[in-house]
């Protein structure tokens, strides 16, 4: 792997995971990201926010390498871990270097019982010692899990499910972690709970993270750093502090108007609809 | 029912349950790649075919240790499974499955119409040096050979088993049959596993093809044991090792019965056709098989 043509930014210092100017391409024709570029910043939060059909789990794909299952293909651009290129490898060897992706929708592995999730999560480890350490670590973020370690995860809670797909993620000891939505039809004290445990595997794992969602104002009372996303391309970049004073923002990702009334939830549909239709 | 009647009955049960193991085993190389790969091989029977014919033309070669012919034929068949799975399947990954099933069928295909041409079109006897004196057992009796394939069959589930339910190489094996993108980006190596699962069944028919051989010689008519993998694997669950023991076991039995008891009053023939019948029936009322695991649907 070559360290690319020239003209690339190179990554700030305080940047694990540098996507520079992207594209993707899905079965050779669709063309979904059209020349993204994300800072994430190391030990930090950095969200990636959008309506539906932007491009965010594209971009998350792209990054881990998974893409490649679906036909999918970065054909332009570079993807950086450290100092390491990544873009083009394939997703087992992304998940060696340590960055993980959690997909949307939770996705355990149904059949298998939540403890034999976190092994195959560790699967990464030749030692069986760092394993049974890994769950020890992902159980006392998740005590929860503990509780239901021999159970099926396919039976477990959503919410449960959603912890299990992150401690699953943690098990490989990652720097890196992709987050795709995990609020989705979560209850709001639920989401409150896993995002306050994700702020502390920040904290204490020295994680870097980059979190996609669609509920603006979750990411941003979490993240540092924020990016907007629009039919494949990013449209607003900023401090989490600038985009919450954003007027786009409010209006369309916070539901607020001008004047800060509540905009219908009609309203917003409509607009994430007209979105989709558009790219 | 007179005693020299449950004679009869439990003569029946007992070759029953001899066979019934056999199918068990044959159906757990089949259980083994689609837990594993999602892929349906057609060409089960044939593989098993395909290691009766090796074993028995290198245990003609003159002063052939029994366990190298063992060996070789083993190596033979996990190389094969691997290759088939590299050369074949491989290009075809993330395609419609249809195209993987389509793969299978043109390679037992193959396989048959080979087999007289690189062996010949004569039936071989494959003679394991276990002697022939039968075991009695109570008012019946078994065969050493029929012995043999029941203890490798209950030694071989014992040790999947073992393997998918306790050992980290295991569960990863599940992990990538439940989802395979997930997996690939837990670090796991979908690919090697796939592989993998195709070398296990490779295992399966060596020892089959062996066993199943050394009881009926060898000869193309030994890859028709692949037509009694789907009775058994519908009715035990396509995706479960206990399954595929108890369906062979049920398959076994049910044919030694009505081979005993209807075939002399309607002319034979019977056991060809019964296991359909009650494939058919589990298809109505169980379609997952009486292990098998659904699809969990939650929204
Ligand atoms: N495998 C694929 N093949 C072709 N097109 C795809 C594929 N996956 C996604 N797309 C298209 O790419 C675009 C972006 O999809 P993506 O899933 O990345 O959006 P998203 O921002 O994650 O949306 P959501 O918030 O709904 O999850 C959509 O128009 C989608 O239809
Ligand atoms: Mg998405």
């Amino acid at each position: 792997m070559g360290t690319g043509a020239g003209g690339e930014r190179s990554p700030s210092v305080s940047s694990m995971l540098t996507i520079n100017n992207i594209e993707v391409v899905y079965d050779k024709v669709i063309l979904v990201l059209k020349g993204v570029s994300i800072d994430v910043r190391a030990g930090a939060i950095t969200t990636l926010l959008g309506a539906n059909g932007a491009g965010k789990t594209t971009t998350l794909k792209a990054i881990s390498g998974v893409l490649r299952s679906e036909r999918g293909e970065v054909t332009k651009g570079t993807i950086q871990l450290g100092e390491k290129r990544i873009d083009g490898m394939r997703a087992h060897d992304v998940a060696r270097l340590g960055l993980v992706q959690v997909f949307e929708g939770r996705r355990v592995f149904e059949q298998l019982t939540c403890e034999e999730n976190l092994i195959a999560g560790g699967h990464v480890h030749r030692d069986g010692a760092v394993v049974r350490q890994g769950i020890d670590m992902v159980y006392s973020y998740f005590p929860r899990l503990k509780e239901r370690r021999h159970q099926q995860s396919g039976y477990l809670s959503g919410g449960e499910q959603q912890m299990l797909a992150i401690g699953r993620a943690l098990m490989s000891r990652p720097q890196v972690v992709l987050l795709d939505e995990p609020s989705l039809g979560l209850a709001p004290m639920l989401v409150e709970e896993i995002f306050g445990i994700v702020q502390r595997l920040v904290q204490q794992e020295k994680l870097s993270v980059l979190l996609v969602e669609q509920n603006a104002t979750l990411a941003l009372a979490v993240a540092e750093h924020g990016y907007v996303m629009e039919n494949g391309r990013i449209v607003l970049e900023g401090s989490a502090q600038k985009l919450i004073e954003n007027s786009d923002i409010k209006e369309f990702y916070l539901g607020l108007n001008e004047g800060g009334s509540r905009k219908s939830y009609r309203d917003t549909k409509h607009y994430k609809r007209r979105k989709r239709w558009l790219s | 029912m007179s005693g020299e009647d449950l004679g009869f009955l439990f003569a029946l049960l007992l070759n029953g349950t001899s066979i019934g193991f056999m199918y068990s085993l044959i159906a757990l190389g089949f259980v083994l790649v689609y837990k594993a790969t999602d892929a349906i091989n057609f060409a089960q029977g044939e593989f098993v075919m395909m290691a009766g014919l090796i074993a028995a033309a290198i245990l003609g070669i003159e002063g052939m240790p029994l366990i190298a012919a063992i060996i070789a034929t083993l190596a033979i068949m996990i190389a094969f499974g691997f290759g088939f799975e590299r050369i074949v399947l491989r290009p075809l990954l993330g395609r419609p499955v249809v195209a993987v099933i389509m793969a299978t069928i043109g390679l037992a295909a193959v396989l048959r119409g080979l087999t007289p041409v690189i062996f010949g079109g004569e039936t071989r006897a494959l003679s394991l040096p276990i002697g022939d004196e039968p075991i009695n057992i109570g008012p019946a009796s078994l065969s050493p050979i029929q012995l043999v394939g029941i203890v490798v069959t209950v030694l071989f589930f014992a040790g999947f088993s073992w393997f998918f339910k306790k050992s980290r190489k295991g569960v990863a094996m599940r992990a990538v049959a439940d989802n395979q993108q997930v997996a690939q980006a837990m670090g796991i190596n979908v690919e090697r596993y796939f592989a993998l699962a195709w070398a296990m069944a490779g295992i399966v028919s060596a020892v089959g093809g062996i066993v199943w051989g050394s009881m009926l010689g060898v000869d193309v008519h030994l890859a028709l044991v692949g037509l009694k993998v789907f009775p058994v694997v519908i009715l035990g669950g396509l995706d479960s090792i206990g399954g595929a023991l108890l369906g062979g076991l049920i398959i076994g039995i049910v044919e030694s019965l009505v081979a005993g008891y209807v075939d002399p009053y309607v002319g034979g023939g019977t056991k060809d056709f019964v296991p359909y019948v009650l494939m058919i029936v589990v298809l109505m009322i169980k379609p997952y098989g009486i292990f098998g695991k659904r699809r969990i649907e939650r929204v």
